[in-house]
């Protein structure tokens, strides 16, 4: 009783603690950006440094936090739901589907007056929308609904790869295209306006919402599907929501802000290595893990080489990859001297 | 043995003079590879429009073979088989023409597959003004052209007519040129920002952050342009960026939007870089306050 007690008082800790450095890293946010802190100190005179500050770097940062916090929710569902440790928001194919809406967009745009009206009402971020939850449907499709977790596995394993050489033939055919799209692949949150973090923020807490209330079928699936079945889980359609949660928190995150890789991976395992908790706590201190991680690394993106940027895929991937495997390394090594 | 050194010297210097008078043609490309012609080449695949651009404006349409997906222009190389992309060509389709010269891109993996298949490759890339009269000479060196030159003094006139064209009002507007919407910028030593400066205009992307730096869109709010040049394919949304309407271009409706055929001809470092500076002269003028 006392080492649950234990492990809830530091997930407690840990969630405060992901809070705190949160707050400081959107105030940290706000004042790192091409141009330096000089755009904070002259943000209440100049009214150029007060547009920068107001809504350029605070939308994005807060946009960072959001998409961090929707992927890192999501990579945490993927995890419960698929009962895989290596499950990460993408699973679906919604990746592959967003990139291939936004490759169609870019081959399109300025091709003819029609379809650019058309594209410029439904925007980059509507067709990578549209793209991911498409290629989500169709997997699901192909699986015939959620009930197979391998057969789901497979059909999304498949969509993404189809989808993706899509994408790559539209971009071969159209080599203007080319750079515009890896800019997609590697993330970026650049163009976040007040807007788009609002939206961000409400799907966040609808899906957060959500998915704390199916949590209980996380943990039911975690002593596998038949036990999960026996404690009286109507788990078809649970599943189902829960697939529609990880849709949409991926494809908002994705749409906005670009195929940011490794957060939705990394942020669950993080989360693990230090408390070992219910998923309901989990998906929430994932969630705000993920937002943490994208938000430093979003920080370090704009920071590092100013006034050019980098893609803040690239940090994430270094970022959480290189702490993962610390923290792994470290395990084996305790575990083996206390094998010994 | 001095007599013998001295001997074995003259004859170096004669077969040295005898193999170049055998072998009329030689010539260093891009990768430093010396190629030697026994005849000029007359059947010539090219894999980059640039280049393809370049042997017609010497005049020698009409030994090309056939081009990559993406040769445009002249529209006599539209009826021209294309073997596939200058990153991704089809080695049979090129092998199957027979060609005595590829001209290719630095960067194309396909030159070594070709070159072990027996076939001469030319790789050059032009990347600046300097590098298209280095291509232009190269290649009219190569095709026996002997007016290289005067082609490159007509371009290079004309890219000074264009900017003598510009009342000194529209010099020293401050320009944005979006390559793409990631964003890219056209810095002041790309090939488009060397257009930019020679007709007057200033580049807010400084010569320090390279050709096309990824950069971050507050620096562009913060540099405030007078002027934003655009294509066709990115203009879609530009102005409904964050914080964007405040810019003094966006304000003041300065934003040149150039269609898909115009941009093929501002971005593409060829000798239509003339008719490029043309284009952006035009925009400086129809834009000018």
């Amino acid at each position: 009783m006392t080492a649950i007690y234990r492990q809830q008082r530091i997930a407690f800790r840990l969630g405060l603690g992901l809070l705190l450095s949160s707050v400081a890293l959107l105030m940290l946010g706000a004042s790192v950006g091409s141009t330096g802190f000089e755009s904070v100190l002259n943000a209440w005179t100049d009214p150029m440094a007060q547009q920068i500050v107001w809504d350029i770097r605070l939308p994005r940062t807060v946009g960072a936090w959001a998409a961090g916090a929707l992927l890192g929710l999501a990579g945490a569902v993927a995890q419960g739901l698929f009962r895989n440790p290596l499950a990460d928001p993408y699973l679906l194919g919604s990746a592959s589907g967003a990139s291939l809406g936004v490759a169609l967009a870019l081959v399109f745009f300025g091709v003819s007056p029609f379809a650019t009206l058309w594209l410029v009402r439904l925007g980059l971020t509507g067709a990578a929308f549209a793209g991911a939850v498409g290629a989500v449907l169709l997997t699901l499709l192909l699986a015939q609904g959620v009930q197979h977790t391998l057969r789901l596995l497979l059909s999304g394993v498949i969509v993404g790869v189809v989808l993706g050489a899509c994408a790559s033939l539209a971009m071969l055919m159209v080599p203007e295209v080319m750079q515009s799209m890896q800019a997609f692949m590697m993330g970026s949150t650049g163009f976040v306006g007040w807007a788009a973090c609002t939206l961000l923020a409400a799907v966040w807490l609808v899906c957060m919402v959500v998915a704390w209330m199916l949590s209980h079928v996380l943990d039911g699936l975690s002593l596998g599907e038949a036990t999960a079945e026996s404690l009286g889980l109507p788990l078809p359609r649970m599943r189902a929501a829960l697939v529609t949660v990880m849709a949409l928190a991926t494809g908002t995150a994705v749409a906005q802000t670009g195929l940011i890789a490794f957060v939705g991976l990394a942020a669950p395992h993080l989360v693990r290595s230090v408390a070992k908790t219910t998923h309901g706590r989990l998906i929430l201190l994932s969630s705000l893990m993920g937002a943490a991680l994208l938000l430093a690394a979003d920080i370090l993106a704009r920071w590092l080489i100013a006034p050019q940027e980098l893609p803040v895929g690239v940090l994430t991937a270094i970022l959480g990859g290189g702490y993962l495997l610390w923290l792994m390394h470290r395990n084996t090594r305790v575990s083996s001297r206390a094998s010994l | 043995m001095k007599s013998l050194r001295q001997k074995f010297v003259f004859c170096l210097a004669v077969t040295s003079c005898l193999a170049s008078a055998a072998q009329a043609l030689q010539v260093t490309d891009d990768h430093g590879v010396n190629l030697s012609f026994d005849r000029t080449p007359q059947r010539i695949v090219s894999l980059l429009p640039s280049l393809t651009e370049t042997v017609c404006e010497l005049g020698q349409c009409q030994r090309l073979v056939g081009v990559d997906r993406y040769s445009n222009f002249p529209d006599s190389v539209r009826a021209l088989p294309q073997v596939g992309g200058g990153l991704d060509p089809n080695i049979e389709a090129i092998v199957a023409l027979k060609p005595d010269l590829v001209l290719m891109a630095t960067s194309s993996r396909a030159g070594e597959r070709l070159q072990s298949l027996g076939i001469k490759v030319m790789a050059l890339e032009p990347k600046n003004h300097a590098d298209v009269r280095r291509v232009l000479e190269k290649i009219g060196q190569v095709l026996e052209v002997s007016d290289a030159q005067r082609v490159w003094r007509v371009i290079d006139a004309a890219v000074s007519a264009a900017a003598q064209s510009l009342p000194a009002s529209v010099k020293k507007t401050r320009v944005y040129f979006e390559v793409n919407r990631a964003p890219y910028a056209a810095g002041e030593s790309s090939f488009i920002g060397e257009t930019l400066t020679r007709l007057g205009a200033k580049n807010i992307v400084p010569m320090s952050m390279g050709p096309f730096p990824k950069i971050n869109p507050e620096f562009v709010v913060r540099a405030n342009p007078d002027l934003i040049m655009v294509g066709d394919r990115n203009y879609a949304g530009l102005e409904g960026r964050p914080g964007w309407v405040a810019i003094r271009a966006i304000k003041d409706r300065r934003v040149c939007v150039f269609t898909v055929a115009q941009s093929d001809v501002v971005v593409r470092p060829g000798p239509r870089m003339a008719e490029g500076a043309r284009i952006m002269a035009q925009c400086l003028l129809d834009k000018s306050l």
